[in-house]
């Protein structure tokens, strides 16, 4: 799937959007597995409470299935406005 | 109803004249623009950028429209919202509702503004200094939403 990162979070994972091959069942659990895998992430999402999550340009929940999303994002709380 | 998400600047003039041109019908026209202001916090500002999601952007905007349409009875409405660098004085926004009566109006105008703010995924990044730092979402603004639940 696609992984999109927006904001204070695309500048600390370093890039805007990835392809990531993933057996993660909900956005939580994919959200550790990036983590464990390099610092960058973890730093990202040290807290997730200062984090949104949408799937398939839709705003989800943590603990969504991730089972038939074609793309996730990760971004802070919008400022728009 | 429209919506317009554009790195160029807008003519709120022309756009309320066009909103409204060749209409009869309508009373009430609000309107509400966002600019950008040279200090944050105390702080002088020399400018932001704003970032988005395109696709989800026009995506949540026109759900956000949708969901005015059916809680008041408007007759038009516009959202307008921009993106990339932008200078203190800029536009950065724009929303109008038009309705048969102002309190309709005003109300959706309220209610576009309040849903905007935290469910469009918009991101400021202020331009201090040297540096520059990303604007922190405010608690005021998520409770702004709990007066249309």
């Amino acid at each position: 799937m696609d992984v999109l990162y927006f904001a204070w979070v695309r500048e600390r994972v370093g890039l805007p959007r990835e392809a990531v091959e993933t057996e993660a069942a909900t956005v939580a659990d994919l959200v550790a597995e990036l983590s464990a895998r390099e610092e960058r992430y973890a730093v990202a999402f040290s807290d997730m409470a200062a984090i949104r999550v949408a799937l398939d340009q839709e705003l989800a929940d943590l603990d969504a299935p991730l089972q038939g999303v074609r793309e996730v994002a990760f971004f802070p709380p919008m400022t728009g406005g | 109803m429209g919506v317009k998400v554009q790195a160029e600047d807008f003519d709120l003039g022309a756009e309320l004249a066009a909103l409204r041109a060749g209409r009869t019908d309508i009373g009430a026209l609000v309107s509400f623009s966002g600019l950008v202001r040279d200090t944050a916090g105390g702080q002088p500002i020399s400018g932001m950028e704003l970032e988005h999601y395109p696709g989800m952007t026009e995506k949540a905007l026109s759900q956000i429209e949708a969901e005015a349409h059916t809680r008041w009875p408007l007759q038009a409405s516009l959202i307008i919202h921009r993106y990339g660098p932008l200078a203190p004085g800029d536009q950065i926004m724009m929303v109008a509702t038009a309705s048969l009566h102002r309190a309709a109006a005003f109300e959706a105008a309220e209610f576009l503004m309040d849903y905007l703010k935290s469910r469009a995924p918009f991101w400021k990044k202020e331009a201090i200094g040297a540096g520059a730092r990303w604007v922190d979402a405010r608690d005021t603004d998520e409770e702004a939403l709990s007066r249309w639940r």
